[in-house]
């Protein structure tokens, strides 16, 4: 009996070291594909977006074997840490929280956050009380409202979609959200009675790929791919792709 | 990984008034349920078919549509019309995710508790209908004196499976940021990362409300039943 399971422990070692020798790293990267225009799944159920993006550059100059996967927002770092897959590029922020549970790459792009309400309204971040006020669930979004909005009526969406179409309803009377996702909705026809109100409440949100507590090896590895696109010029491609100025 | 038990202990009083909305939305939808199944589970057994026809109707699309797209529809998709948007009457109610949910929930157990009423009306034995009958009584008294009572009697043990059924289902409330037992789970795991500590905890309170709602209905039902307990 152990001499068996000794041989077949001996198999998979030597099935391993071959993997490793031949073949590229295989590595799963989980997303959202909630979150336009960083990364959502197409209508022909392409997962697209800055984020996929980016990931496909990282994977391309890392010389990994990439595959990228879904998952929901909320459930993301604990489907990370129990290895549905391996690095999370979801437009995540870094915050000292997720530091605990994850370990985070370079930023790849820096974001803020503002509120968004109707054009017709007259709402200022800096009258909260009583307002109703929407974010996505485990966003710094919804942390910055729980922390800050004091008197204020939160409420928290699975997705940033959802958080949208109440907007729209009219059942919350603002959004806080990252800038540039808000930035892509009010171009869209769903956005065109809304606009940005008052000046980014929070203006330094690193975003980051996120990895297991101790992967450094594939840390490593992303952060010199990140150093490879920013200076051959994919990364300048990509961010023009979407936005018409720089947001690393 | 590791587990740790402190974080039940610290976020238990959250979970708790999640647990007490649970609680709220399945009671309060259960008797809305109830309510609105009598006159469907009574008009859909009926033997006119054009009586018949319209509770068929409401039955088959509740049943053979998720719950889960039942409260969007409520929740998301009557809010895309304006004029619901700018109702004085509907829009107050509408508007809130705690009264959506009430709506899809009870509307959706109507449908169920209507199709058992109805299996239960039709399994009163046929005797006591005719002897109902020799005795002179009108059809509004023998629905009334023979064949409710005796249906309800019927009908509970299957009434009872489906008010624990709409406690799982409750848990969908959470999509429409309500924030009742499973949401609230979800709103602390985003902040302390640790799913198995608190779904565990999360899976516990329902597993105490089924029990509890277990016992009532066993109570209830030996309360209905008592003058069969010797006999059996």
């Amino acid at each position: 009996m152990r001499f068996k399971s000794l041989l077949i422990a001996a198999a998979f070692a030597t099935a391993g070291l071959c993997g490793q020798a031949f073949a590229a790293q295989k590595v799963r990267i989980g997303t959202e594909g909630a979150y336009p225009p960083f990364n959502q799944v197409d209508s022909k159920g392409n997962i697209t977006g800055f984020d996929v993006d980016i990931a496909k550059a990282l994977c391309a100059a890392a010389k990994l074997d990439c595959t990228i996967v879904t998952q929901d927002w909320d459930g993301i770092i604990p489907a990370l840490n129990a290895r549905k897959f391996d690095a999370i590029a979801a437009s995540m922020s870094i915050t000292e929280a997720r530091k605990k549970a994850v370990d985070f790459t370079d930023p790849y792009y820096t974001n803020k956050l503002q509120f968004v309400a109707p054009k017709t309204s007259t709402f200022s971040p800096d009258q909260l009380k009583g307002k109703v006020l929407g974010a996505q669930r485990a966003t710094i979004a919804g942390t910055w409202l729980e922390q800050h909005a004091k008197g204020a009526q939160i409420k928290l969406y699975d997705t940033q979609e959802n958080a949208y179409l109440d907007l729209a309803a009219g059942r919350l009377d603002a959004i806080l959200a990252d800038k540039f996702v808000n930035y892509a909705w009010l171009k869209s026809d769903a956005g065109k009675d809304f606009e940005f109100k008052g000046k980014p409440v929070f203006n330094n949100d690193k975003i980051a790929i996120a990895v297991r507590k101790g992967d450094t090896s594939l840390r490593e590895k992303l952060n010199a791919a990140l150093k490879v696109i920013l200076a051959d010029g994919t990364y300048k491609k990509i961010n023009e792709k979407y936005f018409p100025f720089s947001i690393y | 990984m590791s587990f740790d038990s402190g974080v039940i202990v610290d976020t238990f009083p959250k979970l708790l008034t999640g647990a007490v909305l649970t609680v709220q939305l399945v009671a309060l939808s259960g008797l809305g349920g109830l309510a609105l199944a009598f006159p469907i589970g009574i008009a859909r057994s009926s033997r006119r078919p054009w009586v018949r026809a319209l509770p068929w109707c409401y039955i088959f699309f509740f049943r053979g549509t998720p719950l889960l797209v039942q409260l969007f529809l409520v929740y998301y998709g009557l809010s895309q019309f304006s004029s619901i948007r700018h109702s004085e009457l509907l829009w107050p109610y509408l508007r809130d995710p705690y009264w959506c949910a009430l709506i899809a929930m009870s509307m959706n157990t109507a449908a169920y508790i209507a199709e058992i009423l109805r299996g239960a009306l039709q399994a009163v034995p046929r005797g006591e209908i005719e002897a109902a009958i020799a005795v002179g009584m009108s059809k509004t008294q023998i629905l009334r004196r023979i064949l409710v009572p005796r249906a309800v009697r019927i009908g509970l043990p299957a009434y009872s499976n489906e008010v624990i059924l709409m406690l799982k289902g409750s848990a969908l409330a959470s999509t429409i940021t309500l924030l009742e037992l499973t949401g609230m789970a979800r709103t602390i795991i985003a902040e302390t990362y640790m799913p198995v500590e608190i779904f565990l905890a999360a899976g516990a309170c329902y597993l105490a409300i089924s029990f509890l709602m277990v016992r009532t209905f066993k109570l209830v039902e030996n309360i209905l039943n008592r003058h069969l307990r010797h006999a059996r």
